[in-house]
């Protein structure tokens, strides 16, 4: 092979390596979890074919159950494309779970406070706004304490969960809770269509326009992640902190930004369930989405469009359980949702080795 | 008397505490962080009441717990060194796995889905100053010396001196000999072990399994292992200080002094404060989350 050849043909090459690098591993994920998931299903007694068509007849073979899932998908895509923006900057983001909670409160709180009957499009904005500053507080705390302090932010994160969850049931039940209840009064202002006014099809399914910010902010992660300089930056950081600092980037900054970039993501993903649904903040409304947004970083391999496919397989996961309940017991799919992200994080490394191997190969022959 | 029944209950909260976070000091003084904790408690709570279930016999129950703890301690072990999987990622998974596999098996094994029938236990049946309930349970003993067996481990044996060059310096100690995978597989073994102890405390003095039954406890453990500056005599020191906190708050209920709230994210803002360092910075062990080349 000509040099001038080998040139022109190595950046396509290239591209489709790297395709192939992020694409495998969650292939590998799924099949592992279909394999574990007939074993769980055939010890229950079950024929797996049927519990899988189930499955899947309850989430995509209806209008209602789609709707679910496009709900469910809504959440897992802000939490997410939180997790993964951490992630391409280096910095682990555990605490999704209470920035969704803190976003989603603050949201609920300016609302009681707005006056009635405004309508969504102008309330809207003050909404994603309080959102994201609630999350973003609790996302920039641990940032801070990473760039001033050297506080690892897996650590802080995992024990802000624990107090901001904490706090905010103190604040529900002590102040503002209806009594007898763990939710707040409703909220009278700029509640968010449902999807169902306008595809009545979707009626009585949780999914509203929220889906559409959802999308909306996955396109600007990308284009903030790969047409900025600031995101050049970010990416910069995390693949090499120090040649990023030599290289005039400072750093602690970015981490801290970036911290809070991601903490705002996460607390805009609590508008799907305060606005788009109940129309109030309820207690443990986050039920675990902040943990799956690591999983649905890490299976979407930190990348905006691989985030959404990510959020979808795992929303149409968890909606499935419910789908299956009456035959296999739903839990089979907290296992099979954990099985995927071990799997995917154990191939990840293996995938990379076995590529290059074959690259090398190739170049030699 | 109203002392002797604060510090007895104290004890009793401690307990899994001290389990679990000896098992986290093991391990994250090896290199491997200790995320899973929660999970190998709540595995070994299951795997202790089914196999006292089956067996009639609480001892049968620790052999369970030890069982399921060691599994999945080696599950999660195998994907961090073997398959050099992110340490943070599989800890998280191997807890999400751990509460979606307890709610099956509880449903294909006991029909339920909240809780497991009555299963032989330790704990004495009375609930008055639980002083007579503590004395009698050999699981108390054993989480005490489990402090003092880590302890010992550590920094008198040889094991516990390559464990620690495992995670402050693994290229190093690989020089001198140290099969460092080896001496993690068996840090990572023995976290599990202890955890899953701490589990089996909870289920089997209860004298049953209750779906999340765990609630948190490998978190706090955790926090104990960090604000411990991952030392087993200043981690149990931790955990006993953050029982104390529980036992308090749960004293006090009546007088609402303080809302319930705020003495939970004691555990939690100490840790990060230590690691702050704003009194005495936490460093942890430097080759901590990092597999080998």
């Amino acid at each position: 092979m000509t040099s001038s050849a080998h040139a022109a043909a190595s950046p396509r090459a290239s591209s489709w390596a790297n395709l192939e690098e992020a694409i495998l591993p969650p292939v590998v994920g799924l099949l592992v979890a279909a394999i574990i998931g007939d074993i769980l299903i055939l010890s229950f007694g079950q024929n797996p074919g049927h519990v899988y068509r189930l499955l899947i007849e309850g989430t995509w073979g209806n209008a209602y159950g789609l709707g679910q899932v496009l709900y469910k998908t809504t959440t897992l895509t802000f939490t997410g494309l939180a997790v993964a923006m951490g992630l391409r900057a280096g910095l682990f983001n555990i605490g999704a779970e209470s920035q969704l909670a803190a976003g989603g409160f603050v949201a609920a709180m300016v609302g009681l406070l707005l006056p009635v009957g405004l309508p969504p499009l102008i309330t809207l904005p003050v909404y994603i706004l309080a959102a994201a500053i609630g999350g973003g507080v609790v996302g920039g705390i641990p940032g801070a304490l990473k760039a001033k302090f050297g506080a690892h932010e897996v650590i802080t994160t995992i024990m802000l969960n624990f107090i901001v969850l904490a706090l905010l049931n103190y604040l529900v039940s002590a102040h503002v809770r209806v009594a007898d209840s763990l939710h707040t009064a409703d909220i009278r202002t700029g509640a968010l269509p449902r999807l169902s006014q306008y595809v009545p099809a979707f009626h009585g399914s949780a999914a509203n326009v929220v889906i559409f910010v959802a999308l909306a902010t996955a396109i600007a992660s990308g284009w903030f992640l790969f047409r900025t300089r600031r995101g050049f930056e970010l990416r910069a950081v995390g693949m090499q902190p120090d040649a990023a600092e030599y290289g005039g980037v400072r750093v602690g900054n970015v981490w801290w930004q970036t911290m809070t970039l991601s903490g705002a993501i996460a607390g805009i993903g609590g508008l799907n369930f305060v606005l788009g649904y109940k129309h109030y903040y309820e207690e443990a409304f986050a039920s675990g989405a902040g943990f799956l947004g690591i999983a649905v970083a890490i299976v979407g391999r930190n990348h905006p469009i691989g985030v959404v496919v990510a959020a979808l397989v795992f929303a149409t996961m968890s909606q499935g359980g419910l789908a299956v309940n009456a035959v296999v017991p739903r839990q089979m799919v907290d296992v099979l949702q954990a099985v995927v992200i071990i799997a995917v994080a154990a191939s990840v490394p293996e995938v990379r080795r076995m590529l290059l191997r074959g690259r090398a190969a190739g170049e030699r022959s | 008397m109203i002392v002797f029944a604060f510090l007895a209950q104290t004890l009793r909260i401690a307990i899994p505490y001290l389990f679990a976070a000896s098992g986290g000091v093991i391990s994250e003084r090896s290199g491997l962080i200790g995320l899973g904790l929660e999970g190998y408690m709540l595995g070994g709570a299951f795997c202790g009441a089914l196999a006292s279930y089956y067996s009639g016999s609480p001892w049968i129950g620790l052999v369970g717990a030890i069982a399921g703890g060691i599994a999945l301690s080696l599950t999660y072990a195998v994907t961090a060194i073997r398959f050099r999987a992110d340490q943070v990622v599989v800890g998280i998974a191997v807890n999400l796995l751990v509460v979606g596999a307890t709610r099956f098996f509880l449903r294909l094994a006991f029909h339920s889905s909240s809780n497991s029938p009555r299963v032989a236990g330790f704990g004495v049946e009375q609930s008055g100053s639980g002083v007579v309930a503590l004395v009698g349970n050999p699981l108390v003993w054993l989480g005490v010396l489990a402090v003092a067996f880590v302890a010992w481990l550590l920094y008198r044996t040889a094991f516990g001196l390559r464990v620690r060059a495992a995670g402050e310096h693994p290229v190093a100690a690989t020089s001198v000999g140290i099969q460092v995978n080896r001496v993690r597989y068996m840090a990572a073994a023995l976290s599990g072990i202890l955890a899953s102890l701490g589990g089996a405390y909870l289920a089997l003095d209860q004298h049953q399994f209750t779906a999340e039954m765990t609630a948190g406890r490998g978190f706090i453990a955790l926090a104990a292992t960090i604000f411990g500056r991952w030392d087993p005599v200043r981690a149990a020191l931790a955990c006993l200080l953050f029982a104390a906190a529980e036992t308090f708050q749960i004293q006090l209920q009546g007088a609402q002094l303080i809302p319930s709230q705020f003495v939970e994210m004691i555990p939690y803002a100490l840790t990060i404060i230590a690691l702050a360092g704003v009194v005495g910075r936490a460093v942890p062990p430097a080759a901590l989350g990092r597999v080998m080349e």
